[in-house]
């Protein structure tokens, strides 16, 4: 069984959903990425979704997009973000570690390559946002041959026809984005993601976590109410680029982010 | 990555299938939010391009609007001083906002307007796609945004001033690299934020599938026209064609309806800026390596680590690091030859048709006299050589002028 897998069904046991901070690698420098990382999993974290920086990330808002061209100013490529992997793995080996980012850097790592690489780096899942089902038939292969779950989005817009697809395509969990926009955008409807949820586990047999657009502690646990887990990203690179340069100023600010999401989505159980 | 068939005789028409791809081009490389949108988009081209009626308004704004058909004009004088080909320009210069880049949103407008969009955005670098997506928007009287990276909006403020005269709101787009590539995601995530009411105009033959195709489909009137201008006046096809390209929509068009045409050779025409071999230029068909941007594979100015490198070229109507996916397959498959000349073999070659056929041609197209001017002398006087005259150089010259030295 995979981590993401076997952490989904200890939560499951517990009554517990996940929560799943997200940051860009190399955001204010390579240095700082695996201390954040363990202090995330110290604050809260069930599992850790890093994005690998890309030039051109057409989903994202400003605030994730301005984290990217931060990474890009150090050079960090995808071999950094697998190093940086390997280095959190030697002591965490039980946090599920999923790389987000598109799909470029991948195709030109070559699938295979980036599939072994990525296994031997103790990465647990893939997210990448620019390739949907139909592109993926070849790199769903790949990347379950070697170990690794493939993580596909679903949208307030995806048909049943598209769930299903979506759903087949997918292992580890499936990605719901909680509103027609960009990441980071405006505050979402929990109402509306609570009735799109029953549509989409229809369809889909594996947990659903939900992004896009959850902010601060009260969204995280309504959405935990509806949801298998809880995806927490611009306002969390949102709080990395206002305490910019004064990294114990960056660990407070995200830690307790994240630790208030845990504690108010905990007191829902 | 490897290529598959590439040997075997392709059946042109038939390409892309029915996901987009041209070989391992193409497709629709897009996140999950976008969907929806496109393949409402494809499903509504899917319908209409059979369909007699939109196919005849189509035509009708074609003829009345843009002023088609544009001529085929025998460049004589420039001709015999090359000493080679009978070289002929397809005038797309002429159309109404002075490229062809009209022939393509007036097919988008007339299909967005039986979508029921109301809004309609685009993206654009030079400023003519945008003052094409602009026009049409203020005849049929959709709003109209257009994204544009901050640093084209001060290389091309005349553009820009006639984007707003005609109603546009232009947006700046200040990531990135404040150029094209970045206009084109900030346009995605409009269109992503606002699927419901808005249509997204790409300006170029690339992008997710059925963009392609669809604009390919668009800008081959220019092909079309072309072929048969060219049996009536020489009573046979022509020699070779030559036209620039930056994502390659007027080359597309003026090549597709030859592909089959196997006697006619075909020439693409890239930016090598200050030359390839510094790598200061905007031709990823030359030298750049396959990848996936914007919603489809194809070749891609990038790094080793796939990020996408800054181009350049003296014309922003190029300086694009991706190029339409049917290209990529045409220069696998040997169909296309892709070649690439400097901003200074273009200055060239734009100095020279002014001087001897009194024509102002834009900087982009620039770039396929030049490489004409390269062609014609190889070949025989009896031969016929056609160049996309694929723009007017109006717009360019400010960049003329200051690129020589002279205050306006």
């Amino acid at each position: 069984m995979s981590r993401i897998t076997t952490r989904f069904s200890a939560l499951a046991e517990q009554g517990r959903k996940a929560l799943i901070p997200y940051f860009t690698a190399g955001d204010q420098g390579p240095e700082m990425t695996v201390p954040l990382m363990h202090h995330l999993v110290a604050s809260g974290a069930d599992l850790i979704e890093l994005g690998v920086p890309f030039s051109d990330p057409a989903a994202e808002g400003p605030v994730i997009q301005m984290a990217c061209e931060r990474a890009l100013e150090h050079n960090v490529s995808l071999h950094d973000v697998l190093a940086m992997v390997a280095q959190f793995r030697q002591q965490d080996d039980a946090t599920p570690v999923i790389l987000m980012g598109y799909l470029n850097p991948v195709e030109v790592m070559g699938y295979e390559t980036f599939a072994d690489e990525a296994s031997q780096a103790g990465v647990d899942g893939v997210l990448i946002v620019d390739m949907p089902p139909e592109e993926a038939e070849m790199p769903v292969k790949t990347f379950r041959a070697a170990g690794l779950d493939l993580i596909f989005l679903a949208a307030p817009t995806s048909t049943a026809e598209r769930l299903d697809k979506i759903g087949q395509a997918s292992s580890g969990f499936v990605y719901y984005v909680s509103l027609k926009g960009v990441t980071g955008s405006a505050a979402l409807d929990t109402a509306a993601v609570a009735s799109k949820l029953e549509q989409v586990r229809q369809h889909v047999d594996l947990p659903v976590g939900v992004g896009f657009g959850i902010k601060d502690a009260s969204t995280a646990a309504a959405i935990a109410e509806v949801a298998d887990a809880v995806v927490v990203g611009s306002a969390i690179v949102q709080r990395i680029a206002d305490n910019q340069g004064d990294e114990a100023a960056i660990f407070a600010s995200v830690g307790g982010l994240v630790a208030e999401m845990r504690s108010a989505m905990d007191k829902n159980r | 990555m490897s290529i598959v068939n590439a040997d075997e005789r392709q059946n042109w028409a038939e390409l892309p299938d029915e996901h987009g791809h041209f070989g391992p081009y193409g497709g629709k490389f897009i996140a999950e939010t976008l969907m929806e949108p496109v393949e409402e988009l494809q499903s509504a081209y899917d319908h209409f391009k059979n369909d007699a009626d939109f196919q005849a308004e189509f035509d009708r704004d074609l003829a009345h609007y843009v002023g088609r058909p544009s001529p085929l004009y025998h460049a004589e004088r420039w001709s015999r001083e090359l000493g080679g080909a009978q070289i002929y320009l397809k005038r797309e210069d002429l159309n109404h906002t002075g490229a062809h880049k009209i022939n393509n949103t007036i097919g988008q407008a007339l299909l967005a307007r039986r979508m029921g969009k109301t809004r309609i955005i685009a993206e654009t670098g030079a400023g003519q796609h945008g003052v094409a997506s602009a026009t049409v928007a203020a005849r049929l009287g959709l709003e109209c945004v257009v994204y544009m990276g901050e640093e084209d909006i001060q290389r091309q403020a005349p553009n820009v001033y006639r984007m707003k005269l005609l109603g546009a709101k232009v947006v700046s787009v200040t990531s990135g690299s404040r150029t094209l590539k970045d206009a084109l995601n900030e346009a995605m995530r409009d269109w992503v934020t606002n699927i419901d009411n808005t249509f997204y105009i790409i300006g170029t033959v690339a992008g997710p599938h059925p963009y392609p195709e669809m604009v390919r489909d668009f800008q081959a009137i220019i092909g079309r026209e072309a072929r048969s201008q060219c049996l009536d006046m020489t009573g046979k096809l022509p020699d070779a064609l030559v036209a620039c390209i930056g994502g390659g929509s007027n080359a597309i068009g003026l090549f597709y309806p030859f592909l089959d045409d196997e006697a006619v050779s075909l020439y693409g025409v890239e930016a090598a800026g200050d030359g390839l071999e510094t790598g200061r230029h905007a031709a990823p068909l030359c030298a750049g390596t396959p990848g996936v941007l914007h919603g489809n594979r194809t070749y891609l100015m990038e790094d080793e680590n796939g990020q996408i490198i800054p181009t350049h070229s003296i014309s922003a109507g190029l300086d694009y690091p991706g190029v339409g996916p049917e290209h990529a397959w045409l220069k696998d498959t040997g169909r296309a030859n892709y070649v690439a000349v400097t901003d200074a073999e273009a200055m060239a070659g734009f100095h020279t048709l002014i001087r001897t056929e009194g024509i102002i041609p834009a900087l982009e197209s620039s770039h396929a006299l030049a490489y004409a001017m390269k062609l014609a002398p190889t070949m025989r006087s009896d031969q016929v050589l056609v160049v996309n005259l694929s723009g007017r150089g109006d717009k360019d010259i400010n960049t003329v002028a200051r690129l020589e030295g002279i205050k306006l």
